[in-house]
């Protein structure tokens, strides 16, 4: 009996990510459906995609991709139809524009100042000539007691 | 009572705190001796302070004393003992004191094994070290002091989030800290270093171990925390670039960055400034990672402002923490200049690209983890960054990592002939290149995920096996004498191949579960069977059972192949009815090949099951890569050269005994 009213309360749990029922019969489309899953955020949960999250509204936005698919609209049709309707946020990775551009640059920019002054660092320390003593007679010491042990 | 003697431990403990910043300070600039010397007594009677504290409170969490408002609000009678013990760090009060512990726990250790430093200089890192401790003392009593009482105890307390209790969450938050708290080893050095205006090899050979220690404990947190994931939140993932796995991640790579660069200190009296640089980022990271998570502020912008004094006081500390070391650091940078010189292809010129890569794709998780908030204050535009933007964006550093990995560790140092240190390298690097090839054709084109990955972790993982090959002259000398160089191997090279090693498996493991693996997502009815790739599953029953504090529908599978069974597999559906809320449990099939994964989802209209199962291929490989890279850092620390001085003097006769 205890059986059947667990089973019961099972019931009433929210449901888990992609559904069967709400898979498409083309798997070409339904393809496509996952992978533009992956990019859109589900907005109440905490940095989820749709695709992976167990909230209502997750499934809602899962069944409108696949809604929208159904209807003819390409992959990017669809994107730009939900960041129409739910604004920028829903996307997990922001498109590139102006004022995030520093987002998209950060990365390069930093990879290429730091990349010239380690190349500037480098010639500075293979220039200086011959290589010379790296130690001071009185490091050399202390660094031979302590490797003495 | 106890509650109360906990809360009085930290308010004495505070005083303590304040006394050891300032008077080990003072004596080391004047040279006084006695003045210097009060900073050993006064960090290890800190740490006891706390520590006890820290037993009251789990005092209060075991016996579940509900008069103390935090485990009213966090614990409950009918939670099995482990979560009521894990449960005191399950919250923000409990984590803080736990971090707190662990920083005065670190401080009580140089006290003890810091016998070998200068008076000097153990005084100063004490006094600096004392200095973060009564910030983040201040911190708990003013703000978030976890031994508040309730003037009327409820009969039993609210529980904890039934996604907490597993064993694997509960135990990591110890290992982040030991983690993120030992880099304020590293943080304090390099603070009495700029202080003492010397930066020398003993310098880089004390810090090392800390940093290695550290490291090692930042590597287990984030690997349990990400297995945790993995078998839990019932999709298999293991990594989301959530801004909390951010905040530990930055600082770990910043960590691998500082052990590679203090080598070149150590060994070249090189790259100081550099490294005292780093080592102070390094602590801003877990500082910044602290302030993210404890806050709440990248999660939602109104978490901080539902309790601006929590957010403010650590941004304040962070201001003062990070501001004041980076401008004692540009006032006192040019003291460590070093005259040391190499040639553009060296290990040091190696060692220069790995900290560049590494620092700025630590940068680069920053600024995305940090984005959202940044666009939102400054724009007003609300904004997600996610795992796609950090997959596309954090990767190649990744990728160029690899490809430079195995050349630059056996450059030698100084200057070197990049043609004579390829030769051995060339047929491994075209053996990868072709494994790749193979893999692209067998898989038929498509994504260049699985190849390229593939092509690195062998380059990888082959390129280091070969470098200890080379050096024990495997192949080129009787067995016997590669047989006595490899014991006489140090351990720390010994820690370079496995660490190395490591990274290639990871590498493997992950473009193994990101391009191959297969998800089948359906209806069942109970007695039916349905394929997974080569396998049939069976769903058998499904029973209800009851668990200590929770309910849960547990499904019975079957796994055949070729009609032979393979498994049982028992995934289920708990609910805890204290927190009302539900997990899965997966049940997973792990081999050294694949994974096979199951989760059992809602029982549908008609009296099925939703079923999703998985074959992840190869998952076992990233976690056995995660342990060899920690394995790695094991074997560094244990290193002799780092038990100098500690030890009296002995012959250098006594060999190191084989690993």
């Amino acid at each position: 009996m205890i059986k059947y009213l667990l089973l019961i309360l099972m019931l009433a749990t929210p449901v888990l990510a992609v559904q069967p029922d709400e898979i498409l019969d083309d798997p070409v489309m339904e393809a496509r459906a996952r992978v533009i899953s992956k990019v859109l955020r589900c907005l109440v949960c905490r940095n989820e995609n749709i695709d992976d999250s167990n909230a209502e509204l997750a499934r809602d936005l899962r069944l409108l991709v696949r809604e929208r698919l159904v209807a003819g609209d390409t992959d990017q049709e669809v994107e730009d139809f939900i960041v129409d309707r739910y604004g920028e946020y829903v996307l997990l990775m922001p498109v590139f524009k102006l004022s995030n551009a520093l987002l998209w640059f950060a990365g390069p920019i930093m990879l290429f100042v730091g990349g010239w002054i380690a190349v500037v660092f480098i010639r500075r320390k293979s220039a200086s000539g011959e290589d010379n003593e790296t130690l001071s007679l009185e490091e050399q010491a202390k660094l031979d007691t302590l490797m003495a042990d | 009572m106890t509650a109360e003697l906990g809360h009085y431990a930290l308010i004495i403990a505070f005083t303590i705190s304040i006394a050891q910043s300032i008077i080990p300070l003072i004596g080391a600039q004047r040279d006084w001796h006695d003045w210097m010397r009060f900073a050993t007594p006064a960090a290890i009677v800190q740490f006891a302070l706390i520590a006890f504290s820290f037993a009251m409170l789990m005092t209060a969490f075991v016996t579940s004393d509900f008069s103390v408002r935090l485990v009213a609000a966090n614990s409950h009678s009918a939670k099995p003992m482990i979560y009521k013990i894990t449960g005191v760090w399950a919250n923000h009060e409990g984590s803080l004191l736990l971090w707190i512990t662990i920083l005065t726990g670190f401080g009580a250790a140089i006290s003890v094994w810091g016998e070998n430093l200068p008076p000097s200089l153990k005084a100063r890192v004490l006094a600096v070290q004392a200095m973060i401790g009564t910030a983040f003392l201040g911190f708990i009593l003013f703000t978030s002091n976890p031994f508040l009482r309730l003037s009327q105890p409820p009969l039993d307390g609210k529980g904890l989030n039934p996604l907490l209790q597993d064993l694997g969450l509960a135990i990591h938050p110890p290992f982040l800290y030991l983690g993120y708290v030992g880099l304020s080893v590293a943080f304090s050095f390099a603070i009495a270093a700029l202080i003492e205006g010397k930066v020398d090899a003993a310098w880089a050979r004390w810090v090392r171990p800390w940093t290695l220690a550290a490291w090692i404990f930042l590597t287990i947190g984030i690997g349990l925390g990400s297995w945790w994931a993995y078998y839990e939140l019932g999709w298999g993932g293991w990594w989301f670039w959530d801004p909390v796995e951010n905040s530990s991640f930055m600082p770990w790579l910043m960590a691998t960055a500082l052990l590679h660069s203090a080598i070149v200190v150590e060994k070249r009296n090189a790259l100081k400034s550099w490294t005292v640089l780093l080592a102070i980022l390094a602590f801003s990271f877990s500082l910044i990672g602290t302030f993210i998570v404890r806050s709440g502020v990248i999660t939602s912008v109104h978490a901080f402002a539902n309790d601006p004094l929590r957010g403010m006081f650590i941004l304040g500390i962070l201001a003062v923490a990070i501001g004041g070391a980076l401008t004692l650091y540009s006032m006192r940078v040019s003291t460590l200049r070093s005259t040391a010189v190499f040639g553009t292809i060296s290990r040091e010129s190696g060692l220069v690209m790995n900290n560049l890569l590494l620092a700025v794709s630590a940068a680069v998780v920053f600024v995305g983890t940090i984005w959202p908030l940044v666009a939102e204050i400054f724009t007003g535009a609300k904004v997600s960054v996610g795992a796609p933007f950090f997959n596309l964006a954090f990767t190649p550093f990744m990728v160029v990592l690899a490809m430079i990995l195995p050349i630059a560790a056996v450059l030698p140092w100084k200057r070197s002939n990049l043609k004579r240190t390829m030769q051995p390298l060339w047929g491994i690097a075209a053996l990868s290149v072709s494994l790749g090839a193979v893999v692209w054709v067998m898989q038929t084109g498509g994504r260049m995920l699985a190849p390229i990955g593939l092509t690195l972790a062998f380059w990888v993982i082959v390129g280091s096996l070969a470098d200890v090959a080379v050096r024990v002259k495997l192949g080129k000398a009787p067995m016997a004498e590669s047989l006595r160089r490899a014991v006489n191997l140090p351990r720390s090279d010994w820690g370079k191949m496995f660490g190395h090693v490591g990274f290639g498996v990871m590498i493997f493991g992950i473009s193994a579960i990101m391009a191959w693996e297969y998800e089948d997502i359906r209806t069942v009815e109970i007695g039916d069977t349905f394929m997974l790739q080569a396998y049939e599953i069976r769903f058998d029953a499904v029973e209800g059972i009851q668990g200590p504090n929770y309910t849960a529908a547990r499904g019975n599978f079957t796994l055949l192949k070729d009609g032979l069974e393979v498994a049982k597999l028992y995934p289920e559906k708990r609910r805890y009815p204290v927190e009302s809320s539900p997990t899965t449990e997966a049940a997973i099939d792990q081999t050294l090949f694949r994974d096979v994964y199951l989760v059992l989802g809602d029982k549908q209209s008609d009296g099925s099951w939703a079923v999703r199962s998985y074959v992840k291929p190869f998952t076992s490989w990233l976690w056995i890569g995660l342990f060899t890279l920690a394995f790695g850092g094991v074997l560094s620390i244990s290193d002799r050269r780092y038990r100098v001085a500690s030890a009296a003097r002995k012959p250098t006769m006594s060999a190191v005994p084989a690993g």
